[in-house]
């Protein structure tokens, strides 16, 4: 029994939230404010732009993992990617602010390579690059294992049949693993559609995100505009996760 | 085979993401040992007295209850998650559908959405936000952990075995410790570890569950948004990571002991995709 109050204690105020605001004023709302729109517009967009660096990333690790490195090095491999992984969200989050940081590492090493200095410390580009850290081991799994079941002999035969290594890659390796990246890309992109700590620790004032706007308004009494607007990154979702049944993501898992 | 200009490539390249995985968590263990109170690079002193700051200050306090938190958290998940698991397994039942939609319902929602609904049920039954509420709040992700590690062991167990056991004579003890108990051992540890781990680092469920107290993750976030006792900060992220190396390291090497590297993937893959978004 307490099983199933756990479980309805997440949901059931959520959806009474929910009727509590069921008139059209708040989402009506949403969509005339700008300040809402390019707030969404945003959250939307960066949470693509951390999707696609990061399977640009795992694609090639990937690959190595699965089919070029051998045991050991593909143990050491894990090693490497699990742990980063397993580590505090927010350490890695922090870590990043000290090296980005106008007197950080980044423009030190910028500077005595002879380039001009960056400032990118709390700006949406901070907020990009931390996101697509803080995720990245979530798409190189599912890109591994989509990519270690690829058999070899696919690869022979479109060699042997004459393909070029492009033409390979293209028609045959791809489709074959796309279910993998987009399993990936269902937790890189979710995960940045509902996170606010980043954007509240890394960004500046123009990098609000959906969270950060419904948590100030939470702390500000406004609890039915709040309700709203969660609901735009669960519509995303929604949307996003039917797409991806469709390519099928969900055998890769 | 890959051409070798291809191989050499993809190594670089893999080498390369590495160390954009790595540099930065390098990074922290020289921090942690900076004399000076201000974070700028490049560090021309190094010092262990932070540490000493570190363990005398709130730290220890904030430590204490999110280790509370976690071990409550986590053993109600184990109990909970475990009986799901096997109700929704091995029985067939009106609703089932349902139940099992609902107990994974909360890893999709992010997290200040079940921060906010939990809180509005406290404030409702006008319960005080207390480090009960805070176990609450972090045994909705962690059952689901649980639940999902161990539905996906049982799946992969044929349910003959148990029958064969009580066929050869077995009674419901022995059956449990001879034949239920090796299938899923391994399952609730690594489920139990998960949990423990997503718990120990949660910090938006919590931001919302939390009357007066701070767990770790909350008193560092507050550190890190004030700009206060950044050298102490800088501890316990060494520390926060030094421990989160040991399970991994761990775990590695059992795996490879019992040669199962390739089934140790399988079970990481699964174990991440129960993570998925209950880490936010």
């Amino acid at each position: 029994m307490a099983l199933f109050v756990s479980s309805f204690w997440t949901v059931n105020p959520l959806t009474t939230e929910l009727q509590h605001v069921w008139n059209v004023d708040n989402y009506k709302q949403l969509w005339d404010s700008s300040v809402y729109r390019t707030v969404t517009i945003r959250t939307v967009g960066i949470a693509a732009a951390v999707t696609l660096t990061d399977a640009v990333l795992a694609f090639p690790l990937g690959y190595f993992m699965a089919r070029i490195a051998g045991r050991r090095s593909r143990a050491f491999l894990f090693v490497a990617v699990l742990l980063p992984l397993w580590s505090s969200y927010l350490v890695r989050v922090y870590i990043w602010r000290l090296v980005l940081d106008d007197k950080g590492v980044l423009n030190w090493t910028l500077q005595k390579v002879g380039l001009p200095s960056a400032s990118i410390g709390y700006t949406n580009w901070a907020v990009w690059l931390i996101f697509a850290y803080v995720w990245l081991p979530f798409m190189i799994l599912p890109v591994y294992g989509a990519l270690e079941r690829v058999p070899e002999s696919f690869l022979e035969a479109s060699r042997d049949l004459g393909a070029g290594g492009w033409t390979t890659f293209r028609r045959i390796l791809l489709p074959l693993a796309l279910p993998g990246v987009v399993a990936g890309s269902i937790f890189t992109f979710s995960l940045t559609l509902g996170d606010y700590v980043t954007p509240l620790l890394a960004g500046g004032t123009s990098s609000q995100f959906i969270g950060n706007v419904v948590y100030s308004e939470i702390g500000s009494g406004d609890v039915p505009s709040a309700a709203a607007f969660a609901a735009v990154p669960l519509a995303v979702m929604g949307i996003y996760l039917l797409i991806a049944r469709r390519l099928g993501a969900f055998d890769a898992l | 085979m890959e051409t070798r200009p291809t191989r050499i490539a993809l190594g670089a390249w893999t080498t390369l993401v590495v160390l954009f995985l790595w540099i930065p968590l390098a990074l922290i263990v020289l921090y942690a040992f900076n004399t000076s109170n201000v974070e700028s690079w490049p560090i021309t002193s190094f010092t262990t007295r932070w540490f000493h700051a570190a363990w005398t200050s709130d730290v220890r306090g904030a430590l204490w209850l999110s280790v509370r938190v976690g071990l409550i958290a986590t053993a109600i998940a184990l109990v909970l998650g475990s009986m799901a698991a096997f109700g929704v397994a091995r029985f067939r039942f009106f609703g089932r559908e349902a139940v099992s939609f609902l107990l994974v319902l909360p890893i999709a929602l992010p997290g200040i959405v079940t921060g906010i609904a939990l809180n509005s049920a406290f404030v409702a039954g006008s319960v005080a936000l207390s480090t009960w509420t805070i176990v609450v709040g972090h045994a909705t992700f962690c059952v689901v952990v649980v639940y999902n590690n161990v539905l996906a062991r049982l799946r992969r167990s044929s349910p003959s075995l148990l029958e064969a056991s009580q066929d050869l004579g077995a009674d419901g003890w022995q059956t449990f410790r001879f034949v239920v108990w090796p299938v899923l051992s391994t399952a609730l540890v690594a489920g139990g570890l998960l949990a423990f781990a997503l718990s120990f680092d949660e910090v938006i469920v919590t931001t919302f569950t939390a009357g007066a107290q701070n767990t770790l993750p909350l008193l560092i976030l507050g550190y890190i948004r004030l700009g206060q006792q950044l050298p102490v900060v800088n501890v316990i992220a060494f520390a926060m990571i030094a421990v989160t190396a040991i399970p991994v390291l761990l775990a590695q090497r059992l795996m490879r002991e019992t040669g199962v590297l390739r089934r140790g993937a399988a079970e990481v893959t699964e174990a991440v995709e129960t993570a998925k978004i209950s880490a936010y």
